[in-house]
Protein backbone atom coordinates (compact mmCIF):
# COMPACT_ATOMS: atom_id res chain seq x y z
CA UNK A 1 0.00 0.00 0.00
CA UNK A 2 1.39 3.13 -0.97
CA UNK A 3 0.38 6.59 -0.49
CA UNK A 4 -1.80 5.77 2.77
CA UNK A 5 -2.65 9.23 4.38
CA UNK A 6 -2.06 9.35 8.17
CA UNK A 7 0.37 6.32 8.93
CA UNK A 8 1.58 7.17 11.65
CA UNK A 9 -2.25 7.43 13.18
CA UNK A 10 -3.32 4.30 11.66
CA UNK A 11 -0.53 2.62 13.80
CA UNK A 12 -1.85 4.74 16.70
CA UNK A 13 -5.26 3.51 16.67
CA UNK A 14 -3.98 0.11 16.12
CA UNK A 15 -1.81 -0.30 19.11
CA UNK A 16 -4.37 -1.29 22.31
CA UNK A 17 -5.53 -4.54 22.02
CA UNK A 18 -8.40 -5.75 23.95
CA UNK A 19 -8.95 -9.16 24.36
CA UNK A 20 -12.13 -10.82 22.84
CA UNK A 21 -14.74 -10.60 24.59
CA UNK A 22 -15.61 -14.21 24.41
CA UNK A 23 -11.48 -14.77 25.25
CA UNK A 24 -12.43 -18.91 25.39
CA UNK A 25 -10.43 -20.00 23.67
CA UNK A 26 -6.33 -20.05 23.08
CA UNK A 27 -7.11 -20.32 19.22
CA UNK A 28 -8.92 -17.26 19.26
CA UNK A 29 -6.28 -15.52 21.21
CA UNK A 30 -3.74 -16.46 18.80
CA UNK A 31 -5.66 -15.08 15.97
CA UNK A 32 -6.85 -12.07 17.94
CA UNK A 33 -2.84 -11.65 18.29
CA UNK A 34 -1.43 -12.44 14.62
CA UNK A 35 -4.27 -10.17 13.44
CA UNK A 36 -2.98 -7.21 15.62
CA UNK A 37 0.75 -8.19 14.64
CA UNK A 38 -0.22 -8.10 10.67
CA UNK A 39 -2.26 -4.66 11.59
CA UNK A 40 0.74 -3.66 13.33
CA UNK A 41 3.15 -4.04 10.38
CA UNK A 42 0.71 -2.76 7.85
CA UNK A 43 0.75 0.18 9.65
CA UNK A 44 4.63 0.23 10.15
CA UNK A 45 5.38 0.16 6.29
CA UNK A 46 2.41 2.80 6.04
CA UNK A 47 4.32 4.69 8.19
CA UNK A 48 7.61 4.36 6.32
CA UNK A 49 5.97 4.99 3.09
CA UNK A 50 4.42 8.04 4.39
CA UNK A 51 8.26 9.58 5.93
CA UNK A 52 10.33 8.36 2.88
CA UNK A 53 8.05 9.60 0.09
CA UNK A 54 7.88 13.27 2.25
CA UNK A 55 11.74 13.33 2.40
CA UNK A 56 11.89 12.56 -0.84
CA UNK A 57 9.41 15.48 -2.43
CA UNK A 58 11.35 17.64 -0.14
CA UNK A 59 14.57 16.79 -1.65
CA UNK A 60 13.16 16.91 -4.71
CA UNK A 61 12.09 20.46 -4.21
CA UNK A 62 15.55 21.24 -2.66
CA UNK A 63 17.89 20.13 -5.41
CA UNK A 64 15.39 22.52 -7.78
CA UNK A 65 16.03 25.43 -5.12
CA UNK A 66 19.43 24.28 -6.35
CA UNK A 67 19.15 25.61 -9.97
CA UNK A 68 16.49 28.68 -9.95
CA UNK A 69 17.94 30.48 -7.21
CA UNK A 70 21.16 28.57 -6.05
CA UNK A 71 22.78 27.94 -9.44
CA UNK A 72 21.45 31.49 -11.31
CA UNK A 73 22.61 33.58 -8.11
CA UNK A 74 26.18 32.03 -8.13
CA UNK A 75 26.83 31.86 -11.82
CA UNK A 76 24.64 35.61 -12.35
CA UNK A 77 26.77 37.41 -10.07
CA UNK A 78 30.14 36.01 -11.27
CA UNK A 79 29.35 37.46 -15.01
CA UNK A 80 29.20 40.94 -16.01
CA UNK A 81 26.48 43.03 -15.17
CA UNK A 82 25.50 43.24 -18.88
CA UNK A 83 25.26 39.62 -18.62
CA UNK A 84 23.45 39.07 -15.29
CA UNK A 85 19.45 38.06 -17.55
CA UNK A 86 21.24 35.77 -20.31
CA UNK A 87 23.08 34.13 -17.71
CA UNK A 88 20.28 33.64 -15.35
CA UNK A 89 17.85 32.32 -18.15
CA UNK A 90 20.26 29.67 -19.08
CA UNK A 91 19.38 27.99 -16.10
CA UNK A 92 15.91 28.94 -15.67
CA UNK A 93 15.52 27.51 -19.08
CA UNK A 94 16.80 24.36 -18.07
CA UNK A 95 13.66 24.03 -15.24
CA UNK A 96 11.21 24.46 -18.06
CA UNK A 97 12.49 22.96 -21.33
CA UNK A 98 14.17 19.89 -19.56
CA UNK A 99 11.01 18.75 -17.96
CA UNK A 100 9.35 18.88 -20.83
CA UNK A 101 11.97 16.94 -22.11
CA UNK A 102 11.97 14.38 -19.40
CA UNK A 103 7.97 13.88 -19.15
CA UNK A 104 8.34 12.97 -23.26
CA UNK A 105 11.07 10.69 -23.65
CA UNK A 106 14.64 11.29 -21.36
CA UNK A 107 13.10 9.58 -18.18
CA UNK A 108 12.59 6.35 -20.32
CA UNK A 109 15.63 6.91 -21.93
CA UNK A 110 17.22 7.07 -18.76
CA UNK A 111 15.31 4.46 -16.25
CA UNK A 112 13.23 2.34 -18.73
CA UNK A 113 14.50 -0.96 -19.43
CA UNK A 114 17.07 -1.14 -22.24
CA UNK A 115 20.13 -2.37 -22.63
CA UNK A 116 23.57 -1.69 -21.06
CA UNK A 117 23.87 1.81 -22.54
CA UNK A 118 20.83 3.27 -22.81
CA UNK A 119 16.90 2.58 -21.54
CA UNK A 120 14.42 2.11 -24.02
CA UNK A 121 11.18 3.59 -25.12
CA UNK A 122 8.63 2.13 -22.95
CA UNK A 123 8.17 4.74 -20.43
CA UNK A 124 8.24 7.43 -23.08
CA UNK A 125 5.51 9.97 -21.92
CA UNK A 126 5.58 8.99 -19.13
CA UNK A 127 3.64 5.22 -19.97
CA UNK A 128 3.64 3.45 -16.68
CA UNK A 129 5.32 5.95 -14.56
CA UNK A 130 2.50 5.77 -11.38
CA UNK A 131 2.09 6.06 -7.97
CA UNK A 132 3.00 2.41 -6.97
CA UNK A 133 6.96 2.13 -6.58
CA UNK A 134 9.52 0.27 -8.99
CA UNK A 135 10.65 -2.40 -6.32
CA UNK A 136 14.49 -1.84 -8.22
CA UNK A 137 14.47 1.52 -7.34
CA UNK A 138 12.89 2.22 -4.52
CA UNK A 139 10.31 0.00 -2.44
CA UNK A 140 8.97 2.74 -0.68
CA UNK A 141 7.99 5.71 -2.48
CA UNK A 142 6.13 6.11 -5.88
CA UNK A 143 7.45 5.85 -8.82
CA UNK A 144 6.42 9.36 -10.05
CA UNK A 145 7.97 10.60 -6.82
CA UNK A 146 11.58 8.76 -8.09
CA UNK A 147 11.16 10.02 -11.73
CA UNK A 148 10.17 14.10 -10.63
CA UNK A 149 13.35 13.65 -8.05
CA UNK A 150 15.79 12.14 -10.84
CA UNK A 151 14.05 15.16 -12.79
CA UNK A 152 15.79 17.96 -10.61
CA UNK A 153 19.69 15.98 -11.20
CA UNK A 154 18.72 16.08 -15.31
CA UNK A 155 17.77 19.98 -15.04
CA UNK A 156 20.69 21.18 -12.94
CA UNK A 157 23.39 18.57 -14.90
CA UNK A 158 23.22 20.78 -18.16
CA UNK A 159 22.71 24.24 -16.23
CA UNK A 160 26.31 23.75 -14.67
CA UNK A 161 27.72 23.70 -17.95
CA UNK A 162 26.19 27.25 -19.08
CA UNK A 163 29.23 27.80 -16.40
CA UNK A 164 31.56 27.72 -19.21
CA UNK A 165 30.37 29.35 -22.37
CA UNK A 166 29.23 32.48 -20.18
CA UNK A 167 28.88 35.74 -21.72
CA UNK A 168 28.58 34.42 -25.30
CA UNK A 169 26.46 31.89 -26.31
CA UNK A 170 22.96 31.89 -28.37
CA UNK A 171 20.40 31.87 -26.39
CA UNK A 172 18.74 29.73 -29.35
CA UNK A 173 21.90 27.81 -29.76
CA UNK A 174 21.76 27.30 -26.00
CA UNK A 175 18.76 25.25 -26.18
CA UNK A 176 18.99 23.45 -28.87
CA UNK A 177 22.03 22.13 -27.60
CA UNK A 178 20.99 21.54 -24.44
CA UNK A 179 17.97 19.04 -25.91
CA UNK A 180 20.37 17.30 -27.93
CA UNK A 181 22.62 16.85 -24.86
CA UNK A 182 20.58 15.95 -22.06
CA UNK A 183 19.13 13.35 -25.08
CA UNK A 184 22.42 11.89 -25.46
CA UNK A 185 24.68 12.58 -23.32
CA UNK A 186 23.31 12.66 -19.81
CA UNK A 187 20.42 10.20 -20.14
CA UNK A 188 23.10 7.30 -21.27
CA UNK A 189 25.20 8.06 -18.71
CA UNK A 190 22.67 8.12 -16.10
CA UNK A 191 21.35 4.86 -17.32
CA UNK A 192 24.60 3.52 -17.10
CA UNK A 193 25.30 4.24 -13.27
CA UNK A 194 21.78 4.42 -12.08
CA UNK A 195 19.09 2.86 -14.32
CA UNK A 196 18.46 -1.54 -14.47
CA UNK A 197 20.89 -3.14 -16.46
CA UNK A 198 22.94 -0.38 -16.71
CA UNK A 199 27.01 -1.43 -17.51
CA UNK A 200 28.10 0.67 -14.51
CA UNK A 201 25.22 0.43 -11.90
CA UNK A 202 26.44 -1.10 -8.81
CA UNK A 203 23.24 -2.10 -7.34
CA UNK A 204 21.44 -3.48 -10.11
CA UNK A 205 24.02 -5.89 -11.41
CA UNK A 206 26.15 -3.48 -13.93
CA UNK A 207 29.48 -5.46 -15.31
CA UNK A 208 31.94 -2.51 -13.90
CA UNK A 209 29.85 -1.69 -10.89
CA UNK A 210 30.94 1.86 -10.04
CA UNK A 211 29.77 4.05 -7.03
CA UNK A 212 27.99 7.07 -7.66
CA UNK A 213 25.95 8.34 -4.84
CA UNK A 214 24.31 10.83 -5.71
CA UNK A 215 25.86 11.61 -9.20
CA UNK A 216 29.76 12.19 -9.14
CA UNK A 217 30.31 10.98 -12.61
CA UNK A 218 26.60 11.13 -14.10
CA UNK A 219 26.38 14.89 -12.94
CA UNK A 220 29.69 16.57 -12.14
CA UNK A 221 32.41 14.72 -14.55
CA UNK A 222 29.38 14.95 -17.59
CA UNK A 223 28.38 18.29 -17.01
CA UNK A 224 32.57 19.56 -16.17
CA UNK A 225 34.02 17.77 -19.08
CA UNK A 226 31.54 18.75 -21.58
CA UNK A 227 31.59 22.24 -20.17
CA UNK A 228 35.43 22.15 -21.02
CA UNK A 229 35.04 20.64 -24.56
CA UNK A 230 32.54 23.82 -25.16
CA UNK A 231 34.63 26.42 -23.88
CA UNK A 232 37.73 24.99 -25.94
CA UNK A 233 34.82 24.71 -29.08
CA UNK A 234 33.54 28.43 -28.66
CA UNK A 235 36.99 30.42 -27.93
CA UNK A 236 37.40 32.80 -25.53
CA UNK A 237 35.67 36.11 -24.98
CA UNK A 238 36.41 39.41 -26.71
CA UNK A 239 39.14 41.14 -25.07
CA UNK A 240 39.99 37.31 -23.03
CA UNK A 241 42.23 37.84 -20.46
CA UNK A 242 43.54 41.22 -21.51
CA UNK A 243 39.55 43.30 -20.75
CA UNK A 244 39.34 42.94 -17.23
CA UNK A 245 36.45 40.36 -16.54
CA UNK A 246 36.08 40.29 -12.57
CA UNK A 247 32.19 39.43 -11.32
CA UNK A 248 30.01 42.42 -10.80
CA UNK A 249 28.58 40.93 -7.52
CA UNK A 250 30.03 38.91 -5.60
CA UNK A 251 27.10 39.18 -2.65
CA UNK A 252 25.17 37.53 -5.44
CA UNK A 253 27.38 34.50 -5.73
CA UNK A 254 27.61 34.26 -2.05
CA UNK A 255 24.12 33.92 -1.31
CA UNK A 256 23.70 31.19 -4.30
CA UNK A 257 26.65 28.99 -3.40
CA UNK A 258 24.49 29.24 0.28
CA UNK A 259 21.47 27.76 -1.20
CA UNK A 260 23.39 25.59 -3.12
CA UNK A 261 25.08 23.94 0.01
CA UNK A 262 21.55 23.99 1.39
CA UNK A 263 19.81 22.30 -1.43
CA UNK A 264 23.01 19.48 -1.59
CA UNK A 265 21.57 18.18 1.23
CA UNK A 266 18.52 17.30 -1.00
CA UNK A 267 20.92 16.62 -3.67
CA UNK A 268 23.32 13.84 -1.59
CA UNK A 269 21.01 12.64 1.40
CA UNK A 270 17.98 12.53 -0.81
CA UNK A 271 19.92 10.10 -2.87
CA UNK A 272 19.06 7.39 -0.39
CA UNK A 273 16.11 7.38 -1.55
CA UNK A 274 14.58 6.95 1.76
CA UNK A 275 14.51 8.64 5.28
CA UNK A 276 16.67 6.23 6.92
CA UNK A 277 19.72 5.88 8.72
CA UNK A 278 21.46 6.36 4.58
CA UNK A 279 20.33 9.45 4.21
CA UNK A 280 21.77 10.63 7.67
CA UNK A 281 25.01 9.32 6.77
CA UNK A 282 24.78 11.17 3.39
CA UNK A 283 23.81 14.49 5.46
CA UNK A 284 26.19 14.33 7.55
CA UNK A 285 29.29 13.24 5.03
CA UNK A 286 28.00 16.33 2.72
CA UNK A 287 27.98 18.90 5.31
CA UNK A 288 31.28 17.39 6.49
CA UNK A 289 33.16 17.41 2.85
CA UNK A 290 31.89 21.29 2.09
CA UNK A 291 33.47 22.61 5.56
CA UNK A 292 36.60 20.99 5.08
CA UNK A 293 36.42 21.73 1.12
CA UNK A 294 35.94 25.60 2.21
CA UNK A 295 38.78 25.09 4.23
CA UNK A 296 41.36 23.75 1.32
CA UNK A 297 40.55 26.06 -0.60
CA UNK A 298 40.97 29.26 1.62
CA UNK A 299 44.31 28.24 3.41
CA UNK A 300 45.81 27.50 -0.40
CA UNK A 301 44.63 31.35 -1.08
CA UNK A 302 46.15 32.45 2.05
CA UNK A 303 49.04 30.75 1.48
CA UNK A 304 49.42 32.18 -2.02
CA UNK A 305 47.77 35.31 -2.14
CA UNK A 306 47.69 36.66 1.47
CA UNK A 307 44.22 36.65 2.05
CA UNK A 308 40.90 34.78 2.11
CA UNK A 309 38.57 35.98 -0.10
CA UNK A 310 35.10 35.17 0.06
CA UNK A 311 34.47 34.07 -3.79
CA UNK A 312 37.51 31.65 -2.55
CA UNK A 313 35.36 30.35 0.42
CA UNK A 314 32.23 29.50 -1.10
CA UNK A 315 34.44 28.57 -4.30
CA UNK A 316 36.28 25.47 -2.08
CA UNK A 317 32.73 24.94 -0.58
CA UNK A 318 31.14 24.16 -3.58
CA UNK A 319 33.81 22.18 -4.93
CA UNK A 320 33.65 20.10 -1.65
CA UNK A 321 29.94 19.42 -2.38
CA UNK A 322 31.02 18.23 -5.87
CA UNK A 323 33.67 16.01 -4.94
CA UNK A 324 31.34 14.25 -1.82
CA UNK A 325 29.02 13.83 -4.17
CA UNK A 326 29.68 10.24 -5.46
CA UNK A 327 30.95 9.20 -2.18
CA UNK A 328 28.24 10.87 -0.13
CA UNK A 329 26.31 7.02 0.66
CA UNK A 330 29.60 4.90 1.57
CA UNK A 331 32.16 6.88 3.49
CA UNK A 332 32.22 7.93 7.29
CA UNK A 333 32.60 11.00 8.60
CA UNK A 334 36.30 11.26 9.21
CA UNK A 335 36.52 9.99 5.28
CA UNK A 336 34.39 12.98 4.24
CA UNK A 337 36.36 15.41 6.03
CA UNK A 338 39.62 14.08 4.42
CA UNK A 339 37.94 13.72 1.20
CA UNK A 340 36.49 17.22 1.19
CA UNK A 341 39.91 18.78 2.34
CA UNK A 342 41.48 17.18 -0.81
CA UNK A 343 39.42 18.20 -3.38
CA UNK A 344 39.05 21.91 -2.11
CA UNK A 345 42.84 22.47 -2.49
CA UNK A 346 42.86 20.06 -5.98
CA UNK A 347 40.15 22.37 -7.43
CA UNK A 348 41.80 25.57 -6.20
CA UNK A 349 44.51 24.66 -7.90
CA UNK A 350 42.90 23.76 -11.53
CA UNK A 351 40.86 26.58 -10.95
CA UNK A 352 43.81 28.87 -10.37
CA UNK A 353 47.15 27.38 -12.18
CA UNK A 354 46.41 25.03 -14.80
CA UNK A 355 43.45 27.58 -16.09
CA UNK A 356 45.86 29.85 -16.42
CA UNK A 357 48.68 27.67 -17.55
CA UNK A 358 47.15 26.28 -20.28
CA UNK A 359 44.90 29.85 -21.16
CA UNK A 360 41.67 28.53 -22.06
CA UNK A 361 38.31 30.50 -20.97
CA UNK A 362 36.61 28.69 -18.92
CA UNK A 363 34.22 31.53 -17.57
CA UNK A 364 32.59 30.26 -14.75
CA UNK A 365 35.14 27.60 -13.64
CA UNK A 366 32.62 24.79 -14.75
CA UNK A 367 35.22 22.52 -15.71
CA UNK A 368 37.68 23.44 -12.78
CA UNK A 369 35.50 22.93 -9.92
CA UNK A 370 32.94 20.54 -11.45
CA UNK A 371 35.05 18.47 -14.05
CA UNK A 372 37.79 18.43 -11.69
CA UNK A 373 36.15 17.52 -8.20
CA UNK A 374 33.33 15.16 -9.70
CA UNK A 375 36.56 13.41 -10.89
CA UNK A 376 38.62 13.43 -7.96
CA UNK A 377 35.62 12.85 -5.83
CA UNK A 378 35.04 9.75 -7.82
CA UNK A 379 37.91 8.34 -7.60
CA UNK A 380 38.74 8.83 -4.34
CA UNK A 381 34.91 7.31 -3.35
CA UNK A 382 36.70 4.22 -4.70
CA UNK A 383 39.32 4.53 -1.81
CA UNK A 384 37.31 5.91 0.90
CA UNK A 385 34.24 3.80 0.58
CA UNK A 386 32.95 1.89 3.61
CA UNK A 387 31.12 -1.57 3.84
CA UNK A 388 29.93 -0.58 7.53
CA UNK A 389 28.25 2.71 5.86
CA UNK A 390 26.99 0.65 3.01
CA UNK A 391 27.44 -2.65 2.65
CA UNK A 392 26.83 -2.17 -0.87
CA UNK A 393 28.32 -5.27 -1.86
CA UNK A 394 27.11 -7.75 0.87
CA UNK A 395 27.63 -7.73 4.54
CA UNK A 396 31.29 -7.99 5.27
CA UNK A 397 32.73 -7.69 1.78
CA UNK A 398 35.04 -4.77 1.55
CA UNK A 399 33.92 -1.91 -0.73
CA UNK A 400 36.65 0.72 -1.23
CA UNK A 401 40.94 0.62 -1.27
CA UNK A 402 41.60 1.31 2.29
CA UNK A 403 39.29 -1.74 3.17
CA UNK A 404 41.26 -3.76 0.71
CA UNK A 405 38.97 -3.62 -2.54
CA UNK A 406 42.25 -2.02 -4.92
CA UNK A 407 39.67 -3.58 -7.72
CA UNK A 408 37.13 -0.85 -6.70
CA UNK A 409 39.80 1.98 -7.91
CA UNK A 410 39.39 0.01 -11.36
CA UNK A 411 36.02 0.05 -11.32
CA UNK A 412 35.47 3.57 -10.70
CA UNK A 413 38.13 4.83 -13.18
CA UNK A 414 36.04 2.67 -15.91
CA UNK A 415 33.32 5.08 -14.92
CA UNK A 416 35.36 8.13 -14.97
CA UNK A 417 36.97 7.17 -18.20
CA UNK A 418 33.38 5.96 -19.98
CA UNK A 419 32.11 9.32 -18.57
CA UNK A 420 34.89 11.62 -19.82
CA UNK A 421 35.13 10.16 -23.47
CA UNK A 422 30.68 9.87 -23.73
CA UNK A 423 30.96 13.39 -22.64
CA UNK A 424 33.88 15.08 -24.87
CA UNK A 425 32.57 12.96 -27.89
CA UNK A 426 28.89 13.66 -27.58
CA UNK A 427 29.43 17.54 -27.01
CA UNK A 428 31.48 17.78 -29.63
CA UNK A 429 28.95 16.33 -32.16
CA UNK A 430 26.42 18.23 -31.27
CA UNK A 431 28.56 21.43 -31.16
CA UNK A 432 29.75 20.60 -34.24
CA UNK A 433 25.72 20.22 -35.30
CA UNK A 434 24.37 23.15 -33.89
CA UNK A 435 27.61 25.33 -35.09
CA UNK A 436 26.90 24.41 -38.93
CA UNK A 437 22.83 24.72 -38.58
CA UNK A 438 22.17 27.98 -36.69
CA UNK A 439 25.53 29.20 -34.97
CA UNK A 440 26.51 28.62 -31.59
CA UNK A 441 28.08 32.32 -30.89
CA UNK A 442 26.34 35.82 -30.72
CA UNK A 443 27.96 38.34 -32.82
CA UNK A 444 30.60 40.17 -31.79
CA UNK A 445 28.39 43.65 -31.34
CA UNK A 446 25.65 41.32 -28.94
CA UNK A 447 28.81 40.12 -27.32
CA UNK A 448 29.83 43.88 -27.16
CA UNK A 449 26.59 45.17 -25.34
CA UNK A 450 25.85 41.86 -23.39
CA UNK A 451 23.32 38.74 -23.41
CA UNK A 452 20.73 41.20 -21.65
CA UNK A 453 20.21 43.16 -24.20
CA UNK A 454 21.06 41.04 -27.49
CA UNK A 455 18.91 37.81 -26.36
CA UNK A 456 16.30 39.17 -24.13
CA UNK A 457 15.83 42.71 -24.92
CA UNK A 458 15.93 43.61 -21.21
CA UNK A 459 18.38 44.56 -18.60
CA UNK A 460 18.97 43.47 -15.11
CA UNK A 461 19.62 46.81 -13.71
CA UNK A 462 18.11 49.64 -14.20
CA UNK A 463 20.36 52.32 -12.65
CA UNK A 464 18.30 55.51 -13.97
CA UNK A 465 15.04 54.95 -11.89
CA UNK B 1 30.21 83.91 -5.96
CA UNK B 2 32.17 80.67 -6.46
CA UNK B 3 32.08 77.13 -7.27
CA UNK B 4 33.06 74.63 -4.50
CA UNK B 5 34.08 70.92 -5.85
CA UNK B 6 35.35 69.24 -3.50
CA UNK B 7 36.84 65.42 -4.19
CA UNK B 8 36.56 63.32 -0.36
CA UNK B 9 36.51 59.83 0.83
CA UNK B 10 33.05 58.52 0.81
CA UNK B 11 33.40 57.96 4.71
CA UNK B 12 33.38 61.35 5.23
CA UNK B 13 30.52 62.92 3.32
CA UNK B 14 28.22 62.98 6.67
CA UNK B 15 31.62 64.69 8.71
CA UNK B 16 31.69 67.09 5.99
CA UNK B 17 27.94 67.46 5.93
CA UNK B 18 28.07 68.24 9.40
CA UNK B 19 30.90 70.76 9.34
CA UNK B 20 28.93 72.14 6.43
CA UNK B 21 25.78 72.71 8.32
CA UNK B 22 27.48 74.04 11.12
CA UNK B 23 28.94 77.19 9.11
CA UNK B 24 25.80 78.22 7.47
CA UNK B 25 26.34 76.58 3.66
CA UNK B 26 22.55 75.17 3.13
CA UNK B 27 22.81 74.39 -0.92
CA UNK B 28 25.27 71.26 -1.58
CA UNK B 29 25.08 68.91 -4.20
CA UNK B 30 26.47 65.52 -3.92
CA UNK B 31 27.58 63.35 -6.74
CA UNK B 32 29.01 59.44 -6.64
CA UNK B 33 32.38 59.70 -8.42
CA UNK B 34 35.18 57.23 -9.52
CA UNK B 35 38.76 58.29 -10.01
CA UNK B 36 42.31 58.91 -9.01
CA UNK B 37 45.03 61.03 -8.11
CA UNK B 38 48.64 60.44 -8.03
CA UNK B 39 48.51 57.20 -6.17
CA UNK B 40 46.52 54.97 -8.78
CA UNK B 41 44.50 51.95 -7.32
CA UNK B 42 44.90 49.10 -5.86
CA UNK B 43 45.03 45.26 -6.95
CA UNK B 44 41.91 42.33 -6.56
CA UNK B 45 42.20 38.92 -6.90
CA UNK B 46 39.26 36.98 -7.81
CA UNK B 47 39.78 33.19 -8.07
CA UNK B 48 43.70 34.02 -8.34
CA UNK B 49 43.35 36.33 -10.80
CA UNK B 50 44.28 39.74 -10.56
CA UNK B 51 42.57 42.63 -11.18
CA UNK B 52 44.13 46.15 -10.78
CA UNK B 53 41.45 48.44 -9.48
CA UNK B 54 42.96 52.28 -10.63
CA UNK B 55 39.15 54.22 -10.27
CA UNK B 56 38.37 54.11 -6.67
CA UNK B 57 34.87 55.00 -5.16
CA UNK B 58 34.94 58.90 -4.47
CA UNK B 59 32.35 61.24 -3.56
CA UNK B 60 31.96 65.01 -4.95
CA UNK B 61 30.69 67.52 -3.17
CA UNK B 62 29.53 70.84 -5.19
CA UNK B 63 28.75 74.20 -3.17
CA UNK B 64 28.39 77.55 -4.98
CA UNK B 65 28.48 80.09 -2.30
CA UNK B 66 28.64 83.86 -1.77
CA UNK B 67 32.75 85.24 -2.01
CA UNK B 68 33.30 86.06 1.66
CA UNK B 69 32.26 82.42 2.88
CA UNK B 70 34.43 80.05 0.42
CA UNK B 71 37.55 80.21 2.80
CA UNK B 72 35.40 79.04 5.89
CA UNK B 73 34.05 76.53 3.29
CA UNK B 74 37.53 75.41 2.63
CA UNK B 75 38.21 75.69 5.69
CA UNK B 76 35.14 73.20 7.25
CA UNK B 77 35.56 70.49 4.42
CA UNK B 78 39.51 70.21 5.11
CA UNK B 79 39.23 70.07 8.49
CA UNK B 80 36.22 67.23 7.90
CA UNK B 81 37.54 64.95 5.42
CA UNK B 82 41.14 65.21 6.67
CA UNK B 83 42.51 61.18 7.58
CA UNK B 84 46.26 62.18 6.68
CA UNK B 85 46.55 58.82 4.37
CA UNK B 86 46.71 58.97 0.75
CA UNK B 87 43.85 59.50 -1.40
CA UNK B 88 41.54 62.42 1.02
CA UNK B 89 40.78 63.98 -1.80
CA UNK B 90 40.94 67.76 -3.74
CA UNK B 91 38.94 70.87 -3.65
CA UNK B 92 39.17 73.28 -6.67
CA UNK B 93 37.53 76.49 -6.88
CA UNK B 94 36.60 78.43 -9.81
CA UNK B 95 34.36 81.57 -10.42
CA UNK B 96 30.43 81.51 -10.81
CA UNK B 97 28.92 84.17 -13.49
CA UNK B 98 25.57 84.22 -12.36
CA UNK B 99 22.76 82.05 -10.34
CA UNK B 100 19.00 81.95 -11.43
CA UNK B 101 16.64 80.11 -9.17
CA UNK B 102 14.06 78.24 -11.35
CA UNK B 103 11.18 78.85 -9.69
CA UNK B 104 10.80 82.72 -9.33
CA UNK B 105 13.42 84.12 -11.85
CA UNK B 106 15.48 85.36 -8.56
CA UNK B 107 19.03 85.82 -10.16
CA UNK B 108 22.76 86.30 -8.39
CA UNK B 109 23.49 85.97 -4.72
CA UNK B 110 20.02 86.07 -3.68
CA UNK B 111 19.03 82.89 -5.58
CA UNK B 112 21.68 80.79 -3.55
Amino acid sequence: MFGVPGGRQALAQTAPVTAPASAGSQADRIAALEKQNADNVAAIAAAQTAGDNGWMLVSAALVLMMSGPGLALFYGGLVRKKNILGTMMQTFAMMAVITVLWALVSYSLAFGEGNAFIGGLHNVFLRGVGLAPDIKYAATIPLQTFMVYQLMFAIITPALITGAFAERMKFSAMLIFMVLWALFVYSPMAHMVWGKGGLLNASLGGRFPCLDFAGGTVVHVTSGVSALVTALYLGKRLGYPKVPMPPHSVVLSFIGACLLWVGWFGFNAGSALAAGTLATSAFVATHFGAAAAAIGWSAAEWLRQGKVSALGAISGAVAGLVGITPAAGFVSPMSALWLGLIVGVFCYFMVVKVKATFGYDDSLDAFGVHGAGGTLGAILTGVFANSAINPIFGAGNATGLLEGNAHQLLNQLTGVAIAWTISIIGTLIILFLVDKTIGLRVDEESERIGLDLSQHGEEGYDWAH
Amino acid sequence: MQKIEAIIQPSKLDAVKDALVEIGIEGITILEARGHGRQKGHTEFYRGREYSVDLLPKVKIEIVTRDEMVEKTIQAIMTAARTGTIGDGKIFVSKIDEAIRIRNDERGEIAL
